[in-house]
C-alpha cells in the first residue's frame, strides 16, 4: 500500500505521483482530497486528488516542492512508499447541468481543477476553461484540460503564451467585453487569484466556488486547525468543504491563518536542505 | 452508612490472614512518589513514578476485604474489575496473578490506572473511605502498578492468549480505535470472534494517543497495551475513515463483517463564537493535544509537526480535564505563565481533583468567574489580547450548577501569545451522515440503547463519547463492554 508507481518532474520543483492506493481510488470523487505522510515521523499534509483509476488502484497527485516535507517527497521515486495516505476527504464538488461553467486554474489549482471540469463536462455542461502561470514552461495540464473543456484559454504573466496577464484578465474580457453568459465559475489556485475572481464575479452576481486549502492535521474533522470564516461563521475545510462559495469565503483570514507556522516551516526546511547538501 | 458499618462488623469477625481490620483501618494510604514540580514542568516524562512492590502490599493491606455479594468498589467500576480480589492477590505478593485477574476483565489497566477517575467510581465507593478519618485504597494506583509489573516481569503475551476462546466463525469490524472500541475488540477477540479496527488517524488509541499527554499516559505504555491486543489477533486498518473510504453499510453487506459497532467518540471541537476567535495562536483543544502527542510536537528534533513553543502568557479556557492537559502542555512547551479561564467558580471545575492539584504545583493559575468576549490581533493577525469580562453566580441552570452571569461594565484585557478553546466537543457528522438508517439524537449522537448498544440499523451497534457526548475513557469502555456483549449475543442468536 502507499507505493509510489510512477514519478515524474514537470520542472521547478513541482513533481506529478501516481500512488496505490486502492480503497481511495475506488472511491475518489472531483474535488476531494488525501491527507498523507511521507515517512514515520513526518508532519500531516491535505494535497488534492488530481484523477483516479479504479481499476489500477491509483491515485494521482502534483505536489510542488514549498518545504521540507514536499522536499522529502520530492526526493522519492517509482517504488518507494509512503507512510500514510488516508482519502478520500471532503464534500465532492457539487456536479450538475448548471449551463455554461468557466473553470480557472491557476498554478498547481490546474491539478485540482481538471477532474471537476472533466465531471462536469460529462455532466453537459458548456466549459470554458481559463489556466494560467506565470509563464509557458510553468503551465500544467494543458492538453489534459483541453480534452476536458468545450473552450480552453490561457494567460501567462510574462505573456510567454496565450493572453499576457492574469486569468482574471481573460475573464473580465469574456464577462465584460463578450458578454458571455456564464452560470457558474470554479476558481481553483493561489489565494490572491481565487479573491481576484471572487471580486469580479461577485460584482456581476456570477455563483462562484472555491476550494480552500488551509493548514490540516487530520482532515475528518476532529482538530479544527482548517477553520475557515464564510459567511461570518467558522466553517472546516475538512468536513464542511473543501468547496466554499466564494462570496462568503474571508480570504484575508485564511491567508493568515496558512502563514502561521512559516518561520517554523523555513527554518526546518533550512536544517532539511543543509543536512541534505552535506551528506551529498 | 449503615451497610458501612456492617460490613466493617462482619469483617472484623472474619480476619484476612495476621492483620485484623482495626489495623489495616491503621495504615496510612500510601502517595505515589512524583517529579518535582519545577522540574517536571522542564520535561514531558510521566509525573509520577509508582509504587514499589513494597508499597503495592502496604496499600493492599488497607482493604479490609469487604464481604458483600458485589462489593462497594465494585459497583463503581464500569468495566466490573474484580477488585478485592486483585488487590487481595498483590497483598499476597503474588503480582503476576493479579494482573491476570485485572485483565480478565480490562484489556487496559495500566492506562485505566493512571485515567479513570478512581474517586468518582471505585474509590469514592470505597467502604473505608466513605468512613471520617480513613482515605478510600488507593485502587487506581494498585492497578496501575500491577499492570507496569506485568509488562515488566510477566509474559505478556502467552497469558493474554490463554483467554481466548476457540473460533468463531464470524467477524466484527470496530469503527474507531479509541477506549470505547479498544474495550470492545478485546472482548469480542477474547470471545473467539474475528475483530478488525478501522481507525482514522495512522496510529491507534483515539483520545488516548492525540489526546492525554506523555506527562499522564506515556506513549511507550499506551503503544504496549495496544501491542498486546494486537497479538491477540485483533485486525488494525489505520488511514480508514469510516464514511469515506468505506462506509458502514459495504462492511456488513461488502466486507463481510456481521456486525459493526461505532465508537468514533466525540471529536469535533466547540468553539466560543466570539470575534478574533480565528486569529493564530488560538488552538481547539483537540488541534494543539493532537500537535503535540499524536504528532509528537514535544520531541521536535525528531518529529516534523511543528508547535509555537516560547511565549509568556498562555490561556486556556475550560475547567475539564482536556483543559489540564493543554495548560500543563502549555507549560511545558515554555510558557512562563499558564493559565486557566473558566467562566464559572473553582467549585464548578470538572477536572479531576488529582489534576488540578498537580496544574496548581506546577504553578497553573486560575482565574475564576471570567469569560472572554472577544480576542485581538496585532498587525499579523496573531493573537495578542482577550477581552473578557466578569461573571458573578446566579441561579442554577439546567446542569443544576449556578448560571455565571456577567457583570456590566466589567471588561478587561490580558496580554497573551497563544490560547486554547477546552469547552468541549461536538459529534463528528462522517460516520451518522454516512449510515442511512442509523437514527441521531437532535445533537446529533448517534442513538442507541444504553444496556446493549443497539442502534436503530439492524447490526449496527454504538458507544462511548458518539452516544453520551463527552464523558470519560472508562465510560467508553463500559459501553463498549456491553456492547461486545450484546454482539455475541446477536450474533449467536441471529435476532436483532
Amino acid at each position: 500500500m502507499y507505493e509510489i508507481i510512477e514519478k515524474k518532474n514537470l520542472g521547478e520543483g513541482m513533481n506529478v505521483y501516481k500512488i496505490n492506493v486502492p480503497d481511495v481510488a475506488a472511491k475518489a470523487r472531483p474535488g476531494q482530497f488525501v491527507v498523507l505522510r511521507v515517512h514515520e515521523k513526518g508532519e500531516r499534509i491535505p494535497i488534492t486528488i488530481a484523477g483516479n483509476d479504479e481499476i489500477n488502484g491509483s491515485i494521482t497527485i502534483l505536489v510542488q516542492t514549498v518545504g521540507k516535507t514536499t522536499h522529502l517527497l520530492s526526493e522519492l521515486s517509482a517504488g518507494n512508499k509512503l507512510a500514510d495516505v488516508v482519502g478520500p476527504l471532503g464534500i465532492p464538488s457539487e456536479i450538475d447541468n448548471f449551463g455554461t461553467v468557466i473553470c480557472m486554474g491557476g498554478g498547481f489549482g490546474i491539478a485540482a481543477l481538471h477532474p471537476i471540469a472533466k465531471a462536469l463536462k460529462e455532466h453537459g455542461n458548456h466549459i470554458i476553461s481559463i489556466i494560467g502561470a506565470r509563464r509557458k514552461d510553468l503551465l500544467l495540464m494543458e492538453s489534459e484540460m483541453k480534452e476536458a473543456s468545450s473552450e480552453l484559454l490561457v494567460a501567462t504573466d510574462d505573456g510567454s503564451y496565450g493572453a499576457k496577464g492574469f486569468v482574471t484578465d481573460v475573464l473580465k474580457k469574456l464577462v465584460v467585453d463578450n458578454k458571455r453568459i456564464i452560470n457558474r465559475v470554479i476558481a481553483i489556485g493561489p489565494v490572491p487569484m481565487m479573491k481576484a475572481v471572487s471580486d469580479f464575479t461577485k460584482s456581476y452576481n456570477i455563483k462562484t466556488i472555491v476550494s480552500l486549502n488551509p493548514i490540516m492535521i487530520d482532515g475528518s474533522g476532529m482538530c479544527g486547525a482548517c477553520r475557515v470564516l464564510v459567511g461570518g461563521k467558522t466553517k472546516f475545510a475538512c468536513v464542511d468543504g473543501p468547496d466554499f462559495d466564494a462570496h462568503e469565503v474571508d480570504f484575508e483570514n485564511l491567508v493568515n491563518r496558512q502563514r502561521f507556522y512559516k518561520e517554523e516551516e523555513k527554518a526546518a526546511y533550512e536544517c532539511h536542505m543543509k543536512q541534505h547538501h552535506s551528506n551529498m | 452508612m449503615e451497610n458501612i458499618n456492617k460490613n466493617l462488623q462482619s469483617d472484623a469477625t472474619v480476619k484476612e490472614g495476621k492483620l485484623s481490620t482495626k489495623e489495616r483501618l491503621q495504615i496510612k494510604r500510601h502517595e505515589m512518589p512524583m517529579q518535582d514540580p519545577q522540574e517536571r514542568i522542564k520535561n514531558f516524562n510521566e509525573v509520577p513514578f509508582g509504587y514499589s512492590p513494597e508499597e503495592a502490599i502496604e496499600e493492599a493491606k488497607r482493604c479490609i476485604q469487604c464481604k458483600s455479594e458485589v462489593p462497594e468498589c465494585v459497583k463503581g467500576c464500569p468495566v466490573n474489575i474484580d477488585i478485592l480480589g486483585f488487590i487481595n492477590l498483590i497483598e499476597k505478593g503474588d503480582f503476576l496473578a493479579a494482573a491476570k485477574k485485572i485483565k480478565e476483565t480490562n484489556s487496559l489497566p495500566a492506562i485505566c490506572g493512571r485515567v479513570c477517575p478512581q474517586e468518582d467510581q471505585c474509590e469514592k465507593l470505597c467502604v473505608i473511605g466513605r468512613r471520617k478519618d480513613t482515605p478510600s485504597v488507593a485502587i487506581g494506583n494498585l492497578e496501575r502498578f500491577v499492570a507496569d509489573y506485568k509488562a515488566k516481569y510477566g509474559n505478556l503475551h502467552f497469558e493474554v492468549n490463554s483467554f481466548i476462546n476457540p473460533g468463531k466463525n464470524k467477524k466484527v469490524a470496530i469503527v474507531g480505535g479509541g477506549p470505547a472500541g479498544l474495550a470492545t475488540a478485546g472482548d469480542l477477540r477474547k470471545m473467539g470472534y474475528g475483530v478488525t479496527i478501522y481507525e482514522a488517524l495512522h496510529e491507534i488509541g483515539g483520545v488516548l494517543m492525540y489526546g492525554i499527554p506523555e506527562f499522564r499516559l506515556p506513549k511507550d505504555i499506551l503503544l504496549r497495551e495496544l501491542q498486546i491486543l494486537k497479538d491477540m489477533g485483533v485486525e488494525v486498518i489505520t488511514n480508514a475513515v469510516v464514511g469515506k473510504t468505506v462506509t458502514v453499510d459495504e462492511l456488513l453487506n461488502k466486507k463481510g463483517y456481521s456486525a459493526v459497532f461505532i465508537g468514533t467518540g466525540a471529536g469535533t471541537p466547540k468553539f466560543l463564537n466570539i470575534p478574533g476567535e480565528e486569529l493564530n495562536g488560538v488552538y481547539s483543544a483537540n488541534e494543539f493535544l493532537t500537535r503535540v502527542n499524536l504528532m509528537r510536537a514535544y520531541n521536535k528534533n525528531e518529529y516534523d509537526t511543528p508547535i509555537k513553543s516560547c511565549g509568556n502568557t498562555f490561556v486556556v479556557f475550560g475547567a475539564g480535564n482536556t483543559a489540564m492537559d493543554a495548560v500543563r502542555t502549555a507549560l511545558r512547551l515554555g510558557y512562563h505563565d499558564a493559565r486557566i479561564f473558566y467562566r464559572r467558580s473553582r467549585k464548578e471545575m470538572t477536572a479531576r481533583l488529582e489534576e488540578i492539584h498537580h496544574a496548581e504545583q506546577e504553578g497553573v493559575k486560575f482565574d475564576f468567574l471570567v469569560n472572554p468576549v472577544r480576542f485581538i490581533g496585532d498587525e499579523n493577525q496573531n493573537v495578542k489580547q482577550v477581552e473578557c469580562l466578569k461573571m458573578e453566580l446566579g441561579e442554577p441552570d439546567e446542569s443544576g450548577r449556578r448560571r455565571p452571569v456577567p457583570i456590566k461594565g466589567s471588561e478587561f484585557t490580558t496580554d497573551i501569545e497563544g490560547a486554547v478553546i477546552a469547552i468541549g466537543t461536538n459529534a463528528n457528522p462522517i460516520v451518522p451522515q454516512s449510515t442511512p438508517g442509523m437514527e441521531l439524537n437532535k445533537w446529533g449522537y448517534i442513538i442507541a440503547n444504553e444496556e446493549t448498544g443497539k442502534t436503530t440499523k439492524k447490526g449496527v451497534f454504538a458507544g462511548g463519547d458518539i452516544v453520551t457526548g463527552a464523558a470519560t475513557v472508562i465510560l467508553a469502555m463500559g459501553a463498549g463492554k456491553k456492547a461486545a456483549a450484546s454482539i455475541d449475543e446477536y450474533l449467536k442468536i441471529g435476532i436483532w
